[in-house]
């Protein structure tokens, strides 16, 4: 290897190259400072991605002849807390943040424990038809979730449980990312002479999953239940069609349903979205590196 | 979470090639093999609990997952109705053969491709520019990454409704920049191209960070000896992306370039949100109605589940033709380079 090219940070001490985080791209990518377009391509990217989130916020604090105005407002008005209110009340949002909340809670939770479990075992045990059932595990990421909306609506007909929480929940504990994610984590980050040592001392594969591989697989647990949250948080479609309005709606039913009324109260409609985002919102403000982490880190071995 | 696992990960790798001592290792050994034999539930335990561990997800897979795929396809040779979806009637092949004379189900597949493409390719464009650019050390790259997700925080139906406000036509915030700009005003909820145009937008706007992070990871996994050869035979930057970056991240490419075929054949809450009617259709005149909300049309407000399976089927079919072109493409690819 030559090296002759010096990188052009190698001079200073350069820090931030040397902090623990991800030396693979302290290495390759770190190299070149980004010059000032760089960072003028970023902030107008940064504001693309920002603006319609605190314009949300801005229509919200208007009223609605503002709204029908021409410029249309750029800053806040004087309304926010009050059209918040109403909005609360009108969609019954707070029941829906409560049913929202458990289900995205329980399939998270769900997922997380049924991913890493069987991810333990797609990684570090051998047993007959393994890679057939992984070939399984990756072919079901491609079936488009749309193809079943049909027979779980019969189904969901059927047990009569229409409008009510366990149909929202229950075709949502199943992921095969979850299985394939946990699978690509545990293989490099549990060694094999820890579970051959628990083994030698006698436990059994239960304690070995309770005792190893749950405090091994912790980080990428976390980073698979914030992603599933944030996944379930969001989903539309399948709570959209059973769940109607009326009863035990999510919150992006609930949403949804504010823009429904004959005439819409534009206003309102703004303040219920920006409720209906601001959970996930300060998620990613307090957790955002991680879930940066963990999206890159899937992607990258995936 | 991504520190300490790639901090953790070498040890791992490293560690195990050394090994322990011969003598240890054996001992270990024979005394493991001593205990195996002793115990036949361990024997069974060893055996049978990898099954035990995958088994939860795949029974639920059965029920929520392979079950309602294939009921769906037998569902579509059937006449049913939403009002009593027990009573199943053989119709054969005639959902489909009605399927293909329908006018308004070529216009949604028409739709879902045009917007399908108009928001995939700027979409994994810009998210590939972004990345490029993110590779670069930045000042608050962190700041930068988060930030560029907050869209995918957002749910389709915030974002929707937001953008309808934006793209309002007589007061919307982007007519009025238009008008800034000396151009008149588009009609986007009304108009075919615009309000394809618009509905794209909310999609790109959705899932270009996310996409732009899956090309960070794999732009910081290529080694940084490759760009240096390149550097040597005298490459400048734009020869490096092309000829190092762009090869290396080929996997990636089609990984993204999969996820989103699927996700823009099914682009559902969007189009329905964006409607000014409130309406199933996909603007007055179907303009932008996709093949999922052709679907859910069929299905729950004309009640014909029979031929909103057959929809669902069709779907799939196009997916897996989607798919077999694209491993084609890719393996070619591999082949000439």
């Amino acid at each position: 290897m030559t090296t002759t090219l010096t990188p052009p940070d190698a001079k200073p001490p350069a820090e931030r190259a040397r902090r623990p985080r991800m030396p693979k791209s302290a290495r390759a990518g770190g190299q070149l400072h980004g010059g000032p377009i760089a960072y003028a391509i970023m902030i107008v990217f940064t504001i693309v991605s920002l603006f319609p989130l605190v314009w949300t916020a801005i229509a919200a604090s208007r009223d609605n002849q503002r709204l029908a105005q021409t410029p249309p407002p750029f800053w806040f008005g004087s309304g926010l807390f009050d059209k918040l209110e109403i909005a609360w009340k009108d969609a019954n949002l707070g029941e829906a943040f409560l049913n929202t909340t458990i289900v995205a809670g329980v399939s998270a939770a769900t997922i997380v424990v049924l991913s890493t479990i069987a991810g333990f075992a797609f990684a570090k045990l051998r047993f007959r038809g393994r890679g057939a059932l992984m070939l399984i595990v990756i072919g079901t990421m491609m079936v488009p979730p749309q193809l079943s909306v049909i027979p779980l609506y019969m189904m969901v007909a059927k047990l009569d449980w229409t409008d009510q929480l366990q149909a929202v929940i229950f075709p949502s504990l199943v992921s095969a990312f979850g299985v394939f994610f946990m699978r690509q984590y545990l293989i490099q980050a549990l060694p094999d002479e820890i579970i051959e040592a628990a083994r030698v001392d006698g436990a059994s594969s239960w304690r070995v999953v309770w005792h190893v591989v749950f405090p091994a697989a912790r980080p990428a647990m976390a980073v698979l239940g914030m992603l599933t949250f944030v996944q379930t948080w969001n989903d539309f479609m399948w709570p959209f069609l059973v769940l109607t309005q009326m009863g035990n709606p999510t919150v992006q039913v609930a949403v949804a349903g504010l823009g429904r009324g004959y005439t819409p109260d534009q206003s309102l409609i703004m303040a219920g979205a920006l409720l209906g985002t601001l959970p996930l919102l300060l998620v990613f403000a307090i957790f955002g590196k991680q879930i940066v982490g963990g999206i890159m880190q899937g992607a990258v071995k995936g | 979470m991504t520190t300490r696992h790639d901090t953790a990960a070498p040890p791992t790798e490293g560690g195990a090639a050394p090994g322990r001592p011969p003598g240890d290792a054996v001992a270990a050994q024979k005394e493991r093999r001593r205990r195996e034999r002793l115990s036949r539930r361990w024997q069974r335990d060893l055996r049978w609990s990898p099954y035990a561990f995958v088994s939860p997800f795949f029974l639920l897979f059965i029920a929520f997952g392979l079950f309602p795929l294939i009921y769906t396809g037998w569902a579509s040779l059937h006449q049913v109705e939403l009002t009593a979806p027990t009573d199943m009637n053989w119709v054969g092949m005639r959902n489909y053969t009605r399927l293909f004379d329908d006018d308004f189900f070529w216009n949604a597949a028409k739709n879902t491709l045009t917007i399908g493409i108009i928001s995939t390719v700027p979409q994994l464009l810009m998210a590939m520019g972004i990345a490029h650019i993110l590779n670069y050390k930045l000042r608050a790259s962190t700041f930068f990454r988060v930030a560029m997700l907050a869209p995918y925080a957002t749910s389709i139906a915030a974002a929707s409704l937001v953008f309808v406000l934006l793209f309002g036509r007589d007061y919307g915030m982007i007519n009025w920049a238009l008008d800034f700009a000396g151009i008149d005003p588009l009609d986007w909820q009304n108009d075919k191209w615009p309000s394809q145009i618009a509905v794209s937008t909310i999609i790109v706007w959705r899932w270009t960070g996310y996409n732009a992070l899956i090309y960070l990871a794999a732009m910081q996994a290529i080694p940084h000896d490759l760009y240096e050869s390149a550097a040597l035979d005298g490459a400048n930057r734009w020869q490096q992306f092309i000829h190092v970056t762009l090869p290396s991240l080929r996997p990636t490419i089609l990984f993204t370039v999969v996820v989103s075929t699927i996700g823009a054949s099914q682009v559902f809450g969007e189009p329905l949100l964006f409607d000014a009617n409130k309406g199933t259709s996909g603007g007055a005149e179907h303009q932008f109605q996709t093949l999922g909300l052709y679907l859910y049309e069929q299905g729950w407000v004309a009640q014909h589940l029979g031929r909103a399976s057959a929809i669902a089927w069709t779907m799939f079919l196009i997916l897996i033709v989607i798919g077999i072109v694209n491993y084609v493409l890719s393996r070619r690819l591999r082949a000439s380079s």
